[in-house]
C-alpha cells in the first residue's frame, strides 16, 4: 500500500475519536452502565435531526446542544420508566433507545434525504471521507498546516472531556464507587451521572461522522474493558485506556488497508476494523493477561504436591 | 409528507385503502402485514422470558453479532460458485455468529471481573464492526452481487415473499409448542433459577433451549424488520404486557397479542408511507402500545396504582381522624354508654401529631362523606353514620392491639403504632377471627393503654 495524505487524516481523526471516548467509557464501565453507552448512542438520533430541522444548518454547535438534550432525555426517560413503572433497568433502556432510534430514522429519512446524514452512515459512520473536509490552522509562505475538520471537533470532544473528568475526578471518583457515600459528602452524584451522560451523547456526536452510533460503542467500553482486566489501578485503567484505544485504532486502520489485499481485493472500512481491533486486542489480554485464561492458575498458600504436610 | 401527497391521498380514498389493508383485503400487503404480525407475536413470547430473567439486552447483543455471520456465509457461498444471496445459508451463518457472540458473552461473564453490561457491550460493538468490514470486503467481490446485503441491517418488509411468511409461522407454531411443553421449567428458571438448579433441573440446558429460540427469532426477524429493530419487538410487548397481569400464562398471551398488533398496524401504516422505513413505524407503534400499557395498565400501570395509593391514604387519614374524636369523646365522658357529644377543634388538633395540612384536609374529606358535622358553635361533631363508623375503627384498633400484646409481646405503651400499621386493611374476617382468637364479644373496648396526646410539649 502506499500512505497517503488521506490515510494520516483517517488515522489521525481515528486515534482521536478513539480517545476521546475512552475517557466517559472508562466511568460507564464502572458504574455497570456500559450499555446506557449504547442506549444514548442510538437515541441521539433524533437530537441530531431536530437540531437540524431548526437551525437548517449542519453547524457543530446545533447538533450538539440536540444530542446533549437527547443524551439527558434518554436517562431521564429510562429512570422514569424504571422507577414508575417497576420495570427493569435493561428493559426500560431497550424501549427508549430503539423507540428514539425509530423516531430518529423517520426524521432524518423526511428532512436530511440528500444530506451525508444517511441511514447508512449513521450506523458505521464514513471515516474515509473526513480527509475531504480540510481546515487550514496555520498558513504563510513556506508552510500550510491542514488537518480534517472532524479531528479538530473530536480533538475539542477529547479535551472536553479531559477537562470534566479532571475537574470532577475526585466527584465521579466517589460517585462511580460509593453513590450512597457520596451523597452523604453533598457530591451530588444525580448531577455527576448527568454530567457522565452528557459527555457520552457529546462524544457520540462528535464520532457520529467518524464512525457511526454502533462503532462508537467499541470505543467506549473495549478499551476501558481490556484495561480493567489488567490493573485496578484508577488512573492507570485510565491511562491505558487511551494508549489501547489508540492502540486499536492505529491498528485497525493499517489491518483495514492490508489484510484484504492479501487476498487480492481493495481496502475495507476502517471504522469497522477499529472495533475488530479493539475487540482482538481485548481477545488478547482476555487470553494472555495478568489473569489471563491461558495463565497457570497460581493459587497462593498450597502446598507443592509431594511435600507430606508438616505436623 | 407534503401537501400535495395528503391531496393525491385523500382523493384515492384513503381511509377505504387503509381499511383494506388492516383487513387484509388487498392483496399486495396481505403477506407482509401477517408476516410481521406473526414475527411480532412470535419474539413477544420469546421475550417474556427473557424480561422475567432480566436479560432484555441479551437479545441486543445478539442481533447485532448476526452481521459477520451474514458476511461471511455469502463470502462462502460465492467462494462454493453458489450465487451467495441463498436466504437460509445467510440465515445459518447469521445463526451461527449470532449463538457465538452469546456463547462470548457468558464466557466474558463468567472468567473475567467484567459484569454483564460491558460483556454485551464489547460482544455486540466489536462483532457488528467486523461485520460491517467484512460486508464491505464482500461487496467488492467481482461477479458477485452484494447489493443490498446491508437490507439485514434495517430490513425491508415488503420484500416479504410467501417463503418468508411459511418459515415465521413456523417459528411461531415451535415456539409455541416449545413453551407449552416446558413451559413449568422456564417459569422456574425465570423465578428462581438457583431453586431450579437445586431441584435438579437442567438449567444451563434450558438457558440453551431460550437462547436457540431469541435466535431463531432473531434470524428470521432480520429480513423484514432488521437486526436493530428486532430487539424492539423482543423488549418492547412483553414489558408492555406486564403492566396488564401478574399471571405468567396471561402474560405470555398477552405479549403475542401486543407484538402481533403492532407487527399488524405498523405494517398497515407503513404500506401507505413507502419512503420511510417500516421497522421504524412498527417500533413506533409497539412503543406507543406501551406508553399506553404503563398509564392504565391495571395491575402495574402508573394511574392505576397512584389511585389505589390515593385511596388507601384517605381510608387511613379517616380512620384517623375518627378514631381520635372517638377517644377524645371517651376522655370527657364518665358514663357508658357513650353519648354523641361535640368536641374543640384545638382538643382534636392536639389529640395526635397531623401533618403540615393534614387536619383541615380530613376534616373537609369527612364532612364531604357525611361522617362530620360542624357546629354552629364551631365545634364538630360526629354524625349518626359517623359515630357508627367511629365506634367500629376503635374496636378494630383495640381488638389488634390485644392481639399483638397477647401473642406477639409487645409492650402496651408501644403498640399503638404497630396496631396503625395493619389495622387499615383489617377485613371483617379477620375481625371475627380476632375476636374468637382472644375471646371478646363486647361491643366496646377499653384501650389496652393509656391514651395521651401526643402533641410533643412545646419548645422550653
Amino acid at each position: 500500500m502506499t500512505w497517503t495524505e488521506a490515510d494520516t487524516g483517517i488515522l489521525l481523526v481515528g486515534v482521536l475519536c478513539a480517545m476521546a471516548c475512552a475517557l466517559p467509557g472508562c466511568f460507564l464501565l464502572l458504574r455497570r452502565m456500559s450499555m446506557m453507552g449504547d442506549a444514548i448512542s442510538h437515541a441521539v438520533l433524533p437530537g441530531l435531526a431536530i437540531a437540524f430541522l431548526i437551525s437548517h444548518s449542519r453547524a457543530s454547535w446545533a447538533m450538539f446542544i440536540g444530542a446533549a438534550i437527547a443524551g439527558i432525555l434518554t436517562a431521564l426517560f429510562t429512570q422514569w420508566i424504571s422507577k414508575f413503572g417497576k420495570v427493569d433497568r435493561g428493559a426500560a433502556m431497550g424501549i427508549v433507545f430503539t423507540t428514539l432510534f425509530a423516531i430518529g430514522l423517520i426524521l432524518i429519512k423526511k428532512t436530511a434525504d440528500n444530506v451525508d446524514l444517511d441511514a447508512g452512515c449513521v450506523l458505521y459512520g464514513a471515516i474515509e471521507f473526513t480527509p475531504l473536509d480540510q481546515v487550514v490552522l496555520w498558513e504563510n509562505e513556506s508552510s500550510l498546516l491542514r488537518v480534517p475538520r472532524a479531528a479538530l471537533v473530536l480533538g475539542g470532544a477529547l479535551l472536553f472531556n479531559a477537562l470534566v473528568i479532571g475537574l470532577f475526578y475526585k466527584e465521579f471518583t466517589l460517585a462511580s464507587f460509593d453513590p450512597a457515600l457520596a451523597r452523604t459528602h453533598g457530591f451530588r452524584p444525580m448531577l455527576m451521572h448527568y454530567l457522565l451522560m452528557i459527555m457520552v451523547a457529546v462524544t457520540t456526536v462528535a464520532s457520529f461522522e467518524a464512525v457511526g452510533s454502533i462503532i462508537v460503542i467499541a470505543m467506549l467500553i473495549v478499551p476501558p474493558a481490556t484495561a480493567f482486566l489488567i490493573t485496578r489501578n484508577l488512573p492507570l485503567l485510565i491511562g491505558l485506556s487511551l494508549g489501547l484505544a489508540a492502540l486499536g485504532a492505529i491498528l485497525g486502520h493499517l489491518s483495514s488497508q492490508l489484510i484484504p489485499s492479501l487476498i487480492g481485493l481493495p481496502e475495507t472500512t476502517s471504522s469497522g476494523m477499529m472495533a475488530t481491533m479493539a475487540g482482538f486486542l481485548f481477545l488478547l489480554v482476555w487470553l494472555l493477561g495478568p489473569q489471563g485464561l491461558l495463565r497457570k492458575p497460581k493459587i497462593e498458600g498450597i502446598p507443592e504436591p509431594g511435600l507430606p504436610p508438616k505436623l | 409528507m407534503s401537501v400535495a401527497d395528503l391531496h393525491i391521498i385523500a382523493s384515492s380514498g384513503f381511509f377505504d385503502t387503509l381499511i383494506e389493508t388492516l383487513f387484509l383485503e388487498s392483496y399486495n400487503t396481505r403477506l407482509v402485514v401477517l408476516g410481521t404480525a406473526f414475527l411480532g407475536a412470535t419474539a413477544g413470547i420469546i421475550g417474556s422470558f427473557l424480561l422475567l430473567r432480566k436479560q432484555s439486552l441479551l437479545g441486543d447483543a445478539l442481533s447485532h453479532a448476526t452481521l459477520p455471520g451474514i458476511g461471511i456465509a455469502f463470502a462462502v457461498m460465492v467462494a462454493l460458485g453458489g450465487s451467495g444471496r441463498y436466504l437460509p445459508g445467510l440465515l445459518l451463518g447469521a445463526t451461527i455468529t449470532g449463538l457465538l457472540g452469546v456463547l462470548l458473552v457468558l464466557a466474558i461473564r463468567r472468567t473475567t471481573r467484567l459484569k454483564d453490561d460491558a460483556a454485551m457491550g464489547i460482544v455486540l460493538s466489536v462483532f457488528f464492526g467486523l461485520g460491517v468490514a467484512i460486508l464491505k470486503i464482500v461487496q467488492e467481490i467481482p461477479s458477485a452481487s452484494a447489493a443490498g446485503l446491508d437490507s439485514f441491517i434495517y430490513g425491508k418488509p415488503a420484500s416479504m415473499i410467501m417463503s418468508d411468511l411459511i418459515i415465521i409461522g413456523v417459528t411461531l407454531l415451535l415456539t409455541i409448542v416449545i413453551c407449552l411443553i416446558i413451559l413449568k421449567e422456564l417459569t422456574l428458571l425465570c423465578f428462581d433459577d438457583s431453586f431450579a438448579s437445586t431441584q435438579g433441573y437442567p438449567t444451563t440446558f434450558l438457558d440453551i433451549i431460550l437462547m436457540g429460540l431469541v435466535t431463531a427469532v432473531t434470524v428470521v426477524g432480520l429480513q423484514s424488520v432488521g437486526l436493530i429493530l428486532i430487539i424492539a419487538l423482543l423488549i418492547t410487548p412483553p414489558t408492555a404486557a406486564r403492566f396488564w397481569t401478574n399471571d405468567l400464562r396471561k402474560m405470555l398471551w398477552l405479549s403475542a397479542f401486543i407484538g402481533g398488533l403492532s407487527g399488524w398496524l405498523g405494517a398497515s401504516f407503513s404500506a401507505f408511507f413507502e419512503d420511510l422505513p417500516a421497522g421504524a413505524i412498527i417500533v413506533i407503534t409497539a412503543g406507543i402500545i406501551f406508553l399506553i400499557s404503563m398509564i392504565f395498565g391495571p395491575t402495574r400501570g402508573v394511574l392505576p396504582r397512584y389511585l389505589r395509593q390515593r385511596q388507601l391514604k384517605r381510608q387511613v387519614g379517616r380512620q384517623h381522624i375518627l378514631r381520635s374524636v372517638y377517644e377524645i369523646m371517651e376522655a370527657e365522658q364518665e358514663s357508658h354508654p357513650l353519648k354523641n357529644l361535640p368536641i374543640s377543634l384545638e382538643r382534636l388538633r392536639d389529640h395526635r401529631v397531623w401533618s403540615k395540612g393534614e387536619l383541615p384536609r380530613l376534616i373537609r374529606q369527612a364532612r364531604s362523606e357525611d361522617h362530620l358535622e360542624r357546629q354552629p358553635s364551631g365545634e364538630l361533631r360526629l354524625s349518626e353514620s359517623g359515630f357508627g363508623e367511629a365506634s367500629r375503627i376503635t374496636r378494630n384498633h383495640r381488638l389488634w392491639e390485644l392481639y399483638l400484646i397477647k401473642h406477639a409481646d409487645i409492650a402496651p405503651s408501644h403498640v399503638d403504632r404497630d396496631a396503625d400499621m395493619v389495622e387499615h386493611i383489617l377485613g371483617a374476617e379477620m375481625v371475627h377471627q380476632l375476636e374468637a382468637e382472644l375471646e371478646l364479644q363486647e361491643h366496646t373496648l377499653e384501650s389496652p393503654h393509656v391514651i395521651e396526646n401526643e402533641t410533643p410539649p412545646n419548645a422550653v
